[in-house]
């Protein structure tokens, strides 16, 4: 069966959300909930759904195989170069995501990314684990 | 401040070096400090030091003499090296000792640093994601500086060639072979714009320092390097750091912008008046960044500052002049102290094919690494 990477998104959903936290005192939000505010530090911190849409504020790839406890194959048999963003969400908080795209021709500032769940591996029971990560949308996908 | 002086600095190699052992690196390092301030290790009342590898530094005493001083170990992930400097001095200031040791070493593995990410209050499928990996960040901010600020790839590759250069004239550094703009270009991209050849990597190796109350210090040397302000800062709220799920989208400043401020308004000093730098270059583009973020420049000059050739030893603005991280690699707890060794060697004059000319009389050091900790040292003669 299918199981989600960590307990960071709504799985299964058709419409997917990241799991983030927000302040019921000064309002900051965070990813993924915390117990305490990093703002304020209250213990105040309540379940908050992230907007499933945002924008590009920065990217890289990652080329090599990143080193254990990475849950993908880390012999780098079969790895493949991926791209990293930091996507802005609304006016709410930024967090940084692995991307559907690794190509930096495609890949531009400020363009339109949308969260969506993809299989990332299958562990030693069988179930294939689902992780999260965000992908061109509209004018800004290309093919 | 100026209340402390360094006496005495000493280097074991950065490297690779077989079956020694951190303990054995740390040990020379801490002899080699001793002859250069010609003291004994029976004249240091207290130590400070720091790595990664090792559970604790202390047991050093086994190779250096049992004399029951208290010995501290401090970590701070890369700003650990800073922060033995800067416990070693206050404990001066304090009145606790009038000579201090600060110690720093190291014995990595090759390849990128590992750890569980839940020892750094991260979550672990971060880890498990392949996000736990610092050099992605790297290669995050930068891109986007380039964005910003208009500098380009080829300014990363001279940043790296000038080092690489430098630490050809360094015998004690890791890499030691000149490595061309064109090849730095064309080595397998890391992290987008990121190459292999503009990273560091971690190694081995250890460094240290003989401290000393700057009114005694006159016993041990006649060319003491005077301790004028150290300044550690975690980050603040709207900073996006190394390691992190997540940023604020109020944008703060890194935390070296504010170590940097607070050490230059206690050293009374500003950057104009520093002779040469010590900045944490991890990568090419972590040395372009640094060099606005402590004031050296504004955001973009690197770009016409490093095609001037600014940064090289004979330059305006040397920057590190022993080769820094890139053609040293990383011994975490020793890169620091690393860093300052140089300073002192070059504040002394005594940096032989790599002194940088004019007899500059500030040096300063900054040190940047995970969660977000920077730190910076001035140093004067």
């Amino acid at each position: 069966m299918q199981k989600a990477l960590g307990d960071v998104f709504t799985w299964p959903a058709d419409e997917p959300q990241l799991k983030g936290g927000r302040c019921r005192d000064c309002e900051a939000v965070t990813f993924p909930r915390q117990s305490r505010c990093p703002r304020c530090g209250h213990a105040s911190m309540e379940e908050h759904l992230l907007p499933r849409r945002g924008t590009l504020v920065s990217w890289t790839t990652q080329g090599f195989p990143p080193v254990l406890p990475y849950a993908g194959d880390p012999t780098g048999a079969s790895f493949e170069p991926f791209g990293v963003g930091l996507v802005q969400l609304g006016d709410q908080v930024r967090v940084e995501s692995k991307l559907t795209e690794s190509d930096p021709d495609v890949l531009a500032f400020g363009m339109t990314v949308e969260l969506t769940v993809v299989p990332f591996y299958v562990d030693d029971e069988g179930d294939e684990i689902m992780t999260f990560e965000f992908a061109p949308v509209g004018d800004d996908r290309r093919s | 401040m100026g209340e402390v002086a360094i006496i005495g600095a000493g280097l074991h190699p950065f490297g690779r070096f077989g079956d020694k052992t951190a303990f054995e690196m740390g040990a020379d390092a801490v002899e080699l400090a001793l002859a250069d301030a010609g003291a004994e290790w029976s004249d240091v009342q207290c130590a400070f030091g720091g790595s990664w590898e090792v559970a604790q530094t202390d047991p050093l005493t086994g190779l250096l003499g049992l004399t029951g001083i208290p010995f501290m170990n401090v970590f701070n992930a890369c700003a650990t090296g800073a922060a033995t400097i800067q416990q070693a001095a206050n404990a001066i200031i304090a009145g606790d000792a009038d000579v201090a040791v600060a110690v720093g070493m190291d014995k990595h593995p090759r390849g990128s640093f590992k750890m569980d990410p839940t020892l750094t209050n991260v979550p672990a499928w971060f880890g498990e994601n392949g996000q736990f990996v610092t050099t992605k960040f790297f290669g995050m901010k930068i891109n986007r500086y380039m964005h910003d600020h208009g500098i380009s790839a080829a300014t990363l590759a001279k940043v790296a060639a000038k080092n690489y250069r430098n630490g050809a004239r360094n015998p004690k550094a890791f890499r030691r072979t000149a490595v061309s703009e064109e090849d730095i270009l064309a080595s397998p991209v890391l992290n987008h714009p990121l190459t292999q050849y503009m990273f560091c990597a971690p190694d081995e190796g250890a460094a240290a320092l003989v401290l000393c109350r700057a009114d005694l210090a006159h016993r041990y040397t006649d060319t003491p390097v005077f301790v004028e302000a150290t300044a550690i800062r975690t980050r603040n709220y709207g900073a996006y750091e190394v390691n992190s799920p997540w940023a604020a989208v109020d944008e703060d400043v890194s935390p070296t912008v504010y170590a940097s401020r607070a050490a230059f308004e206690r050293a009374g000093i500003g950057p104009e008046d520093v002779g040469v730098i010590q900045l944490q270059d991890t990568d090419a583009g972590a040395e372009v960044i640094h060099m606005a973020e402590n004031g050296f420049c504004a955001d973009g000059e690197q770009e016409k500052l490093l095609a001037d050739g600014a940064t090289e030893i004979d330059g305006p603005m040397p920057i590190n002049t022993d080769g820094g991280l890139i053609a040293n690699g990383e011994p975490i707890g020793a890169s620091g102290l690393r860093q300052i060794h140089e300073l002192v060697l070059q504040l002394r004059g005594e940096a032989g094919e790599r002194q940088v000319p004019g007899d500059p009389r500030v040096g300063y050091a900054q040190v940047y690494g995970a969660p977000g900790t920077a730190a910076v040292t001035i140093l004067a003669r």
